[in-house]
């Protein structure tokens, strides 16, 4: 009868609705699997032989995962506003008619009850799920530590859309339900329980019989709200004067951690707040109009394709050649135990694979293997890792000075001192030892793939995977095919980064491959407003209020200055006449040469680095570069900040450094932590149109120079107003 | 349009606004009635000569709320047919029932009327009646709304007034306010408040601390760094000042206004009803006005409602003969001495909020009668009141003798 539900009826007349969606790993919200629910939930309330439902999951990959988030984000090209909240209600309206049994509130107020639905939680209930399960009159969960509640819906700019933002406040309370409802974060059973938003927890094997055992006790029941004179835990709702600092608080920690960049966030709060004034059935209805509102912005649509639909392909290994069948990469060799190598080591191991991390003597390998061991202590003072977990970690680190060492492994990465000479040497012994099928993998951040895999005698297996620093913290990998390298190398890295649960995009062999080659005028653009006079704090302020995790400058201060000059001086050497200077090059000496700070680790930067202290702008910084008389705006600061990234991303699009836009997104946010909200700079110049791109860049080319200048390609795009992405 | 006249001002002493302070066991109703009692008595008037009796009150929830201004003069025993309303602009609210009656007066809506104020702050605290401005978050997030604490140290931040200078105004403060109460200043204001028996409770102002100094302020810490640094609140004040590195919280207790209860009233009348009566008007109203200003900074209004009211009353600045700015903190008079380089013997001479209190509702009644008093008492022509308003106001008064 159903494709997506089991449908039970036992000897005591209680229906069991096991979900079970078709063709699907993990059970999510479709408009197949809501169409079918309503009509089980019509069969227990309208058949008469039944007394009451449990509701669970046929899975054992979980209970319900929330939304087919590809629904939604089809859902949002639908033209108009009623028929979106329409669909948007759709779910609400169900899970309330099976928590009321179709009749109305003022019934159930007056004393009427419904047949009784209890929720028996096996697996993982996040968004949608555990709002299915909130709507349920009663709900026990597995003792599995798989069982975890939680409501994600904001990671992608969405709220709980099914009644999660009104049913967890009358049961939890309003401090918590905004904890939940707006960290994204999952809790565990336990505390889920503790909160009151489940009532049981059983041994896994018992939750069914359990939740049919309340059902068989409790044939008449309803939910708390629709009981004369409900109060919400710990204050009667957003008019109490006990609840006003709630919400003043929450919403300057809310405004604090998103920058008004994300609008879900403050609408999450106002369906409490809303919500928790009015009737439920109000309520609801306020959280789809809410909800309908996001769902349509092209922010959320943005964020929903990039950060999970495009995440996901990439960690799929979506540009893995399919010809390579999976490898099998149980042992890696590190060459190199500097700060790369260390924290290259360290995540392998982490992600269960045997590692050989070989350096020129025994105490700089073993130095290199102390990060671990520093990060594994951090990890046991904070309960989050286990004595025995992390000396079964440790030993999967084999230091050695030994070249045989490297004679089993299953991947080479290479992340010795970026000098070719060295390079070459080390290229050349470790073949001497190793398969000749093991791929070599170079973590250079300056070499050419091509001309170091010169060195090797199998340049076919040769590629360049990019980690940025540091390692174990930044999500980003960039693969680097170079001339030579064939599919093999692709696929061992992708599978690697598969492995350590990072995000990986392909890029082409160019000097500061994709990433670098954005920061690097990001940061040159934040130095020469230095140089101009404009408020270094409202510089940074603006970055950060614009979505960067941090200012640039404080970002210049962490990559440091010295590695600036060097950059600059390499690439001077290098280029010769055709070195085009940035302007910052007499910045730069000055800080290095002339005043000493080097960087946050050696002397400071723009910064001043107190120990134990908040880090604040050097006080001197005004004397060598004073404030000029008239400071910009913020947002022409934010414009300038926005724009030199955005150009450059265009720049390297144009040129195929990355070669499609899904790419140039995920290394935008997960490179250099530009603006998530903007689902990345493509998407952001699609949304804003490639018109007013190229018009905003060609105005601030004429101000501040011709590093604004669009690239030809985007001017095609603006004269035919199409889009990098094509529509879904 | 006509003109209105000043014809008295009393206030009640101002008590500590906690469950010890002296006035903690009268009720705001009883606050508010004795002033008006005493507005008559001294005047010896027939009530039924008054139309409109305006009070501010800030927190009207409660025992405040409904209106209480009728219920005051119902319990002061004035004629059936004087009309009572409740005014709400914040800290200036007694300052704009008096702006109003003078309106209603000069509109010739009412020949004579009653502005001032009351606030019971120990009996219903701040905080009382929540309020879109400080809950609802599509208004918080909308107007980057932070505390008023946070918008007095936003201020001594953009405008470079360090935790001294704070700490400095306010000993001065305070040993202003000690030696008016010495000198006898306030005399001719203040009405003695009598409990259920008839016994007087309290005659001065319970909170001032003439031998306030500049060590002891300095041992206290910054009331507001938690709730800016721990609760989010100075990275809201800085997405909207992103010009600023960080918040310097200077602002403490003994800076910042007291938490008093206390209650105020001001008489004013047109020409023809003050000569009828035979009452001698004491000042005139030259001009009133009222501005919104931006709202995270909050308490700036006084500068722009000031060059509002000056232009309004064709003044200039060096017309102004004593200034009169509520001490909500000591910032905000800082600021507004710096942006109109007024000297500091001209403006608050006889102490302020800071020493003596600021009950919330009735605050602008109490500053308009105590310039009253000085310019009397100094012989000179004229004074500008004004207050910093919560959610970005400013509302001002000139008087002039006559």
């Amino acid at each position: 009868m159903y494709k997506n539900i089991k449908f039970d009826i036992d000897g005591d007349g209680i229906a069991t609705l096991a979900i079970d969606l078709e063709n699907q790993s993990m059970n999510v919200w479709n408009a197949s699997l809501i169409e079918e629910f309503e009509a089980a939930v019509d069969k227990v309330l309208g058949d008469d032989k039944i007394i009451g439902a449990v509701v669970t999951s046929a899975k054992d990959s979980g209970f319900l995962a929330g939304a087919d988030l590809r629904m939604l984000g089809d859902s949002g090209a639908n033209p108009g506003v009623a028929d979106a909240y329409k669909a948007a209600f759709n779910l609400n309206r169900i899970l309330r008619k099976m928590e009321t049994g179709g009749k109305a509130a003022k019934a159930l107020v007056k004393g009427e009850t419904t047949k009784p639905f209890a929720a028996a939680v096996n697996g993982l209930a996040l968004g949608g799920g555990f709002e299915l399960a909130l709507a349920c009159h009663y709900r026990v969960a597995s003792d599995s530590p798989k069982v975890k509640f939680g409501f994600p819906e904001v990671q992608v700019g969405l709220l709980p859309g099914a009644g999660g933002t009104q049913r967890t406040p009358r049961l939890a309370g309003i401090q918590n339900a905004l904890q939940l409802c707006t960290s994204g974060k999952p809790i565990d059973a336990a505390k889920t329980k503790a909160q009151n938003l489940i009532d049981e927890i059983v041994p896994h094997a018992e939750v069914v019989a359990k939740a049919k055992e309340w059902v068989k006790a409790n044939p008449k029941t309803k939910a708390p709200w629709d009981n004369k004179g409900f109060k919400f835990p710990g204050g009667q709702g957003a008019m109490d004067p006990r609840v006003v600092p709630v919400f003043a608080g929450a919403a300057a920690l809310a405004q604090k951690m998103t920058n008004h960049n994300y609008p879900a966030v403050q609408k999450i709060l106002s369906c409490v707040y809303e919500g928790s004034i009015v009737p439920f059935d109000t309520a609801i209805k306020l959280e789809s109009k809410y909800f309908t509102t996001l769902l349509m912005s092209a922010q959320t649509q943005n964020m929903i394709r990039t950060l999970f639909i495009n995440k996901q392909a990439a960690e799929k290994g979506m540009a893995r050649p399919k010809s390579v069948p999976k490898l099998d990469l149980n042992k890696i060799g590190v060459l190199g135990a500097g700060m790369m190598g260390a924290g290259i080591a360290y995540v392998a191991a982490k992600a269960g694979m045997d590692v050989v991390l070989l350096d020129r003597d025994e105490a700089s390998a073993e130095k290199g293997k102390d990060y671990s061991r520093k990060l594994n202590e951090k990890g046991i003072s904070r309960g989050k890792l286990s004595k025995e977990k992390s000396d079964a970690m440790l030993a999967k680190i084999k230091t050695t000075i030994d070249y045989n060492d490297l004679k089993d492994v299953d991947l080479i990465i290479e992340a010795v001192f970026e000098d070719p000479q060295v390079k070459k040497d080390v290229i050349e012994k470790t073949e001497a030892v190793i398969g000749k099928d093991v791929v070599f993998a170079s973590n250079t951040s300056t070499i050419p793939i091509t001309s170091l895999a010169k060195n090797s005698s199998r340049p076919e297996n040769f590629i360049g995977i990019h980690f940025f620093s540091p390692v174990d913290k930044m999500p980003l990998v960039e693969i680097i095919p170079g001339q030579q390298s064939g599919d093999l190398p692709l696929a061992a890295a992708l599978d690697f980064v598969g492995k350590i649960k990072k995000t990986p995009i392909v890029v082409s062999d160019t000097r500061g491959f994709y990433a670098n080659s954005v920061v690097m005028p990001y940061l040159n653009e934040a130095m020469l407003m230095v140089k101009e006079g404009i408020n270094p704090a409202l510089i940074d302020n603006c970055a950060v209020h614009m979505g960067m995790p941090i200012g640039p400058l404080a970002l210049s201060d962490e990559t440091s200055q010295e590695l600036g000059l060097r950059i600059m001086k390499s690439a001077q050497e290098e280029m010769g006449d055709k070195y085009q200077p940035t302007g910052t090059e007499d910045l730069l000496e000055k800080f290095v040469n002339e005043l000493g700070r080097k960087g946050r680790k050696s002397g400071g930067g723009f910064y001043d680095y107190p120990e134990g202290g908040k880090k604040h702008l050097w006080p001197e910084l005004s004397k060598h570069f004073p404030l000029a008389e008239n400071q910009p705006s913020p947002e022409e600061v934010k414009e300038r900040l926005l724009y030199c990234q955005l150009v450059a991303v265009a720049r390297c699009y144009a040129a195929n450094v990355v070669h499609d836009p899904a790419s140039a997104d995920l290394g935008a946010i997960f490179g250099w932590g530009f603006a998530p909200w903007t689902g990345g700079p493509m998407s952001h110049i699609d949304t804003i149109g490639a018109d007013m791109f190229v018009e905003t860049a060609d105005r601030l080319a004429k101000k501040h120079g011709e590093r604004f200048a669009p690239p030809e390609l985007f001017r095609e795009k603006a004269k035919s107003g199409e889009k990098f992405y094509k529509a879904a | 349009m006509g003109e209105a006249y000043i014809y008295d001002a009393v206030r009640t002493p101002r008590g500590k606004g906690k469950p010890d302070g002296s006035l903690h066991e009268i009720t705001p109703v009883e606050l508010a009635a004795q002033v008006l009692k005493a507005i008559r008595d001294r005047n010896d008037l027939d009530t039924a000569n008054i139309d409109d009796v305006l009070l501010g009150c800030v927190m009207p929830v409660g025992e405040q709320g409904s209106d209480i201004a009728r219920a005051a003069v119902l319990q002061a025993d004035y004629a059936q047919t004087v009309a009572g309303v409740h005014i709400n602009r914040f800290c200036a609210s007694a300052l704009e029932s008096i702006n109003l009656a003078a309106a209603k007066v000069m509109a010739g809506e009412a020949d004579m009327a009653i502005g001032g104020g009351v606030e019971s702050m120990s009996r219903v605290p701040m905080g009382s009646d929540g309020g879109a401005m400080i809950s609802d978050p599509q208004v918080t997030f909308k107007n980057y709304v932070v505390p008023q604490g946070i918008s007095a140290d936003i201020i001594a931040t953009k405008y470079g007034i360090s935790r001294d200078d704070a700490d400095a105004y306010a000993v001065e403060s305070q040993k202003r306010a000690a030696q008016s109460w010495k000198e006898q200043r306030f005399k001719n204001s203040i009405v003695p408040i009598k409990d259920v028996m008839g016994e007087v409770v309290l005659d001065h102002d319970e909170t001032v601390r003439p031998d306030t100094d500049m060590q002891g302020l300095g041992g206290l810490n910054p009331a507001f760094a938690m709730m800016g640094e721990g609760m989010g609140f100075d990275a809201v004040a800085i997405q909207k000042y992103p010009e600023l590195e960080a918040i310097n919280h200077v602002h403490h207790a003994g800076n910042s206004s007291g938490i008093v209860d206390g209650a105020a009233g001001v008489l004013i009348g047109s020409k023809e009803m003050g000569e009828r009566l035979g009452l001698k008007p004491r000042a005139k109203i030259r001009a009133m006005a009222s501005i919104g200003s931006e709202p995270t900074i909050m308490l700036t209004g006084p500068e722009f409602v000031t060059e509002k009211i000056l232009k309004r009353a064709g003044m200039s600045k060096k017309d102004i003969e004593l200034w009169e700015l509520n001490e909500a903190f000591a910032s905000v008079v800082l600021r507004y001495m710096q942006a109109f380089d007024i000297a500091h013997d001209e403006i608050n001479v006889c102490g302020g909020a800071i020493a003596m209190g600021h009950p919330m509702g009735a605050t602008g009644a109490m500053i308009l009668g105590t310039a009253l008093d000085e310019i009397e008492r100094t012989d000179k022509a004229n004074a500008l009141v004004t207050l910093c308003i919560g959610a970005g106001m400013g509302t001002a008064t000139i008087i002039e003798r006559v």
